[in-house]
């Protein structure tokens, strides 16, 4: 591999000032997952590893009142280790338990998932449909961006040179809601979605008063899909309206043809997964 | 170019230390350092698993980790499993079980074999086979894993 530096710093103001001093020649390393392996493939060449793992920020994983405070470098295996994450913000807890096997889920994060920025990245619709906020800090303080804003294009994401994914927020659960993500792949498991479907939803008595519906590896980055979100609020909580919402989804959406499937093929499976993932979601919050 | 670092960490039990420079993986100052070769390379990129080993408890791809990383850890390592040169059920399990051919993943399988057990002693063959997902094997075909496995969780081989 090629050479680098490495800086294990304990603050986030010291992680920050040297990812700002080497002006983009430096990268974040949570669990080094998809970085470790871009570095050997030479796909990126940073001069300064950063190991962000020892800032206190970054590990927090928090539940009050106002909702769910996830640093940023946690990793998978404590996301769906977490009773509270998993019965209240299940569809996290879903994506983190299918990010590859365990070795991987004991190092891969959820912010190093979204700051790589893939338009299959599990977590990310999950994220999504949560409602989750990304705080970000950098040389010129803070500032917060929508899950569903962050991701610019394949590979990138609105973070300017030494700025850093501090945490992700996440509101707290009204009551009667539910969510579910679930990835359609030709094997059972370690494998790259072919379509990943993200869906929270909130009834009310048998009407689905509130829902967020967010589409993987169906575009260039996840999408918020806010006309299959119209189509969902205020309708009864019906496979009639699953459907109707699926084909929604099939209209909007405009995917590419590649090894993993054709652009026929991953229209249906959007649709598919839209209906099973509502359905999912809906048991759950009537759970 | 970038200089070596100390890294001082404890391996299978002992207090180690090892120079390193920052690119190199744990897998590589596993091998190539400390002369641990028990611990195997596949693919270098995190999808075989056959360079499993345990840090603080937990299974990892060694190849996915800088050594530099490691400070102040607890590793476990293949060569860390059997006691005073007695093989640990869970290898005895693999032999019995004729869990093995070439035998390049096994110290993979059996490290992570260990970390399930330890949290889950008593896995279902889903679970088991869900929990080796990202272990890979070109020989077995799988089910003798399985059944190796389901013993060393029963006890049936001690
Ligand atoms: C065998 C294997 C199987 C996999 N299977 C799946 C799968 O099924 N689904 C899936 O979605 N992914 C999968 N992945 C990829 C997944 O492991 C990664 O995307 C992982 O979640 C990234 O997190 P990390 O902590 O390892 O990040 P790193 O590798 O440490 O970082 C990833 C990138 O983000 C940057 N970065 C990290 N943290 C921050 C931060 N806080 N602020 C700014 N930048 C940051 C890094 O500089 C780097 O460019 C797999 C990977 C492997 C090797
Ligand atoms: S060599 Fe590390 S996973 Fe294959
Ligand atoms: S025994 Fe040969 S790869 Fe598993």
């Amino acid at each position: 591999m090629r050479d680098f530096e490495y800086e294990a710093p304990s603050t986030l103001d010291a992680a920050v000032a040297l990812l700002a001093e080497h002006n983009g020649s430096a990268r974040p390393l949570a669990g080094g997952t998809d970085l470790i392996d871009h570095i050997r493939t030479d796909r990126l060449a940073p001069n300064l590893v950063v190991d962000i793992k020892k800032i206190p920020e970054l590990n927090i994983l928090e539940h009050s009142a106002d909702g769910l405070r996830l640093g940023a470098a946690v990793c998978c295996s404590r996301i769906y280790g977490d009773e509270t994450i998993r019965q209240q913000y299940s569809a996290l807890a879903d994506s983190a338990s299918i990010i590859g096997g365990i070795q991987i889920q004991n190092r891969a994060s959820v912010g190093g998932n979204l700051c790589n920025a893939g338009p299959a990245a599990d977590s990310t619709p999950s994220l999504i449909a949560l409602g989750a906020t990304c705080v970000i800090a950098g040389p010129n303080g803070r500032r917060e961006v929508p899950v569903e804003s962050f991701c610019v294009t394949k590979g990138k994401t609105v973070l300017e040179p030494g700025e850093i994914l501090v945490e992700l927020k996440f509101p707290s659960r009204p009551s009667g809601s539910g969510s579910h993500y679930r990835r359609f792949i030709p094997r059972n498991e370690m494998d790259i979605a072919v379509v990943g479907v993200g869906a929270s939803v909130t009834l009310d008595g048998d009407t689905i008063s509130d829902a967020r519906v967010s589409l993987g590896a169906v575009a260039i980055v996840p999408l918020l899909a806010k006309e299959v979100n119209d189509a969902l609020i205020g309708k009864p909580a019906t496979d009639e309206t699953y459907k109707a919402a699926g084909e929604v989804a099939r209209s909007i959406i405009d995917p590419i043809t590649d090894m993993r499937g054709t652009r026929e093929f991953r229209i249906h499976v959007t649709g598919v997964l839209v209906e099973r993932v509502l359905r999912e979601a809906v048991a759950r919050a009537n759970s | 170019m970038s200089s070596k670092r100390i890294v001082t960490c404890t391996v299978n039990g002992r207090e180690e230390s090892f120079l390193c420079k920052p690119q190199q993986t744990l897998l590589e100052v596993l091998r190539d350092v400390l002369d641990l070769t028990g611990t195997k390379e596949g693919c270098s990129n995190g999808n075989c698993g056959a360079c499993s080993v345990l840090m603080d408890g937990k299974v990892v791809d060694s190849c996915l980790v800088l050594a530099v990383e490691c400070e102040g850890v607890e590793l476990e390592t293949i060569e860390g499993v059997a006691d005073h040169g007695h093989l640990a059920p869970v290898q005895n399990a693999f032999l019995e079980n004729a869990a093995l051919q070439c035998g390049i993943c096994t110290p993979g399988f059996i490290m992570a074999t260990k970390a399930l057990l330890k949290q889950n002693p008593n896995p279902s063959e889903q679970e088991i086979r869900f929990s080796l997902a990202g272990n890979l094997c070109r020989c077995t075909g799988y089910d003798k894993i399985i059944r190796a496995v389901q013993d060393a969780a029963d006890h049936k081989i001690a």
